[in-house]
């Protein structure tokens, strides 16, 4: 995953609330086999209505999206982040988030930013005409006008997102302690295994 | 020393912890992966970017099930039918290219053993007691009936697992479900089950792993365990479980994936000592009486929406809470009921039998015994679909298919078929489906079908009454 210290540009300014993964990604999308090409699914009956803010021209291609509250709620679908990723989506900000779809955004290299609904209300305003920076070094979204606020971020996350870090990756960085499990598993609990005698 | 008297969840959860973190999570080794063909494909993909293999393909299992369509797979000739639904033969084909890449046991749709992955794993012996079992799929914790430690992942974890063989979590607080007494007549599995998830909610068991114990449990079938385990996440549980005994172990042995010869015993032993400890205490505690449970189903569009079916659907005014209120006026509004309707006098268009929650001989037999002499009404399309080729090929040989079929039902090749709308199996708008499946959601069975669930006995009661009907009525 590729390391991000800050995401910077235009934001859409949506504000919608109770956002739910169905508005993210309809489910005729989940019958797909990879994870690029979901964008042009995400957002599809917001963005039926002419005069949508995703087609807007001024926020074409912006980094982030601004939401309301319980933003990501419904199922546990990852294409929701996989859709916004290839929106070009790198952050949301919003006054909350379903937990699972924070978990998937993060597992996707996608920042939530959750801060309170009067900076999320100030962020709206300035993103009609500003660009606006989320800070994961200073934890801070900062905008062209002095604005400045601070968000908490649990630090596992942080680092991982920080140093380009996936998961997986890391994991696998435990090979020694698994191998060693598995030795566990062939003197302790044999029938486990399957594989070919 | 004495150590502190622990739960089944507890002994399960500590003999697969590979490394504890210092914020308390932890490296939790996977016993047994199951694979199907939706929620994988991006996995393998993410697998095959990052030049990463399959650490234990041995310890993974993959069969197609969702996107199958439920009619012949092979012609006249034995030549494999094209699947009309380009995105579905897309993803089928891409499973069965990536089990290929990556040297992962496969068992093909043309194979006898193919069903649905919650039914082919106990039934292959793959799940065991005291095992680590995910999958790509929120109706794992069925596999919590054998003893397992089991549950739904999403994409990112399977690709997880796939890698590492492991998976990073918190560990749950546990829940124990004690359902005692006896059943009355005419009362399955799927009522017991049915009946803790009206008492605790949709969401009574979130966070926590259910443990189902009492006298109803322990006399219970695996196979209807199964049943009972499968619904644990739509009490939100995280995961359910019943610990092994000498039912499980007569069930397991001889599968063709079990162990054998000494492994087996000592495999017995280790799977006896799992059993909750006396003095081991839960987080939280619910307790049902046989004797309250009937055959039951659901009025609404959420799994919680329980009523018997001498029952009447309810006013939302007899909630206490609001949201509750507003919530099941939404729901009758689209299940077109009205508070007060008997149950009994819901006409119904469709039935369905099958479904990882209720496809299994038990559950054939069950129905087959209703269906018996019996003719489907007028204007119902009712369908059975085995869980599995091996439960086909069993119910086949007891006759079962004949019983059916002369009674007017549809036969069908195994699948999840009119579970979920994403085969050509679905309820058309506005039509009303008896079905033995797990979820009543809106539009799960199709855009705007309306989903009773019931048990195996109480669809095949309605599929000849042409509308939800007592069971009890049709038997003995
Ligand atoms: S039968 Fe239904 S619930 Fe079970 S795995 Fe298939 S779609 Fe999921």
């Amino acid at each position: 995953m590729d390391a991000v210290t800050h995401v910077s540009g235009r934001a859409y300014p949506w504000g919608q609330k109770n956002v739910d993964t169905d508005v993210i990604i309809p489910a005729h999308w989940l019958k797909t086999i990879t994870r690029a090409g979901l964008g042009r699914g995400a957002f599809e009956t917001v963005r039926a209505v002419p005069g949508n803010v995703f087609d807007d021209p001024a926020y074409a291609g912006s980094p982030i999206l601004i939401a309301g509250d319980n933003f990501g709620c419904g199922s546990s679908r990852e294409h929701a982040a996989w859709a916004l990723g290839d929106l070009g989506i790198a952050a949301v900000i919003a006054p909350s988030f379903s937990d699972i779809f924070s978990g998937n955004a993060f597992k996707n290299g996608i920042v939530t930013v959750v801060l309170p609904q009067e900076a999320v209300d100030r962020l709206l305003e300035v993103a009609r005409t500003d660009p606006i920076t989320i800070d994961l070094e200073n934890m801070t979204v900062t905008t062209p006008f002095q604005d400045r606020f601070e968000f908490a971020l649990d630090p596992f996350r942080r680092q991982c997102l920080m140093q380009g870090l996936d998961e997986i990756g890391l994991t696998l960085e435990r090979d020694t302690a698994i191998a060693h499990y598995e030795g566990k598993i062939d003197a302790g609990r044999p029938w486990v295994n399957l594989r070919a005698a | 020393m004495v150590s502190r008297p622990l739960t089944l969840y507890e002994k399960v959860w500590n003999a697969h912890v590979v490394e504890r973190r210092d914020d308390g999570t932890c490296l939790i080794y996977i016993d047994r992966h199951l694979v199907h063909e939706v929620t994988s494909p991006q996995a393998f993909e993410g697998l095959r970017a990052a030049g990463r293999k399959v650490r234990r393909p041995d310890l993974t299992l993959a069969v197609p099930d969702h996107n199958l369509p439920t009619t012949a797979r092979v012609d006249a000739a034995g030549r494999e039918l094209p699947i009309a639904d380009p995105e579905s033969a897309t993803q089928l084909a891409a499973l069965r290219q990536n089990v290929a890449e990556f040297g992962v046991p496969y068992i093909d749709a043309l194979a006898a053993e193919q069903g649905i992955v919650h039914v082919v794993g106990p039934e292959q012996g793959f799940t065991l007691p005291g095992t680590t079992v995910v999958c790509g799929d929120s109706h794992t914790s069925a596999h919590g009936a054998l003893g397992a430690l089991a549950f739904g992942i999403g994409t990112s974890e399977v690709e997880h697992v796939l890698a590492t063989q492991t998976l990073l979590l918190s560990q749950s607080r546990t829940m124990e479900v004690r359902v005692d007494g006896t059943l009355g007549f005419g009362v399955s599995p799927k009522d017991v089950i049915l009946a803790i998830i009206g008492r605790i909610g949709a969401s009574g068991g979130s966070g926590h792993v259910i443990e189902y114990t009492g006298d109803v449990i322990r006399a219970m079938s695996l196979e209807g365990r199964l049943t009972v385990a499968n619904m644990s996440i739509e009490g939100g549980a995280r995961a359910g479980m019943i610990a092994p005994d000498d039912t499980t172990f007569a069930y397991l042995k001889g599968r063709p994936m079990a162990p054998t010869g000494a492994d087996w015993e000592r495999a017995v032993a280790w799977w006896r000592s799992l059993a909750t400890d006396s003095g081991a205490g839960y987080d939280k505690r619910v307790v049902l009486a046989a004797s309250d449970i009937a055959p039951g189903l659901t009025w609404g569009t959420s799994p919680e929406d329980v009523v018997a079916i001498t029952g009447v659907v309810p006013s939302p005014d007899s909630f206490a809470d609001p949201s509750k209120q507003a919530a099941a006026q939404k729901s009758l509004d689209y299940m077109g009921l009205a508070p007060g309707m008997r149950m009994e006098d819901v006409a119904i268009q469709h039935v369905f039998i099958g479904s990882c929650t209720n496809s299994r001989i038990e559950d054939l037999r069950a129905a087959a015994a209703v269906a018996n002499g019996r003719s489907v009404a007028d204007g119902v399309r009712a369908m059975v679909v085995p869980g599995s080729g091996l439960v086909k090929r069993q119910a086949e040989e007891e006759g079962l298919d004949r019983i059916f079929t002369a009674a007017g039902f549809e036969w069908r090749e195994p699948g999840c078929s009119m579970c979920l709308a994403m085969n050509p199996d679905k309820v058309p708008p506005g039509e009303r489906c008896a079905s033995t499946s797990n979820r009543n959601f809106v539009g799960r069975q199709g855009p705007g079908a309306r989903t009773h669930l019931v048990s195996p006995a109480m669809a095949a009661a309605a599929a000849v009454r042409g509308r939800l009907a007592d069971v009890r009525e049709l038997m003995g």
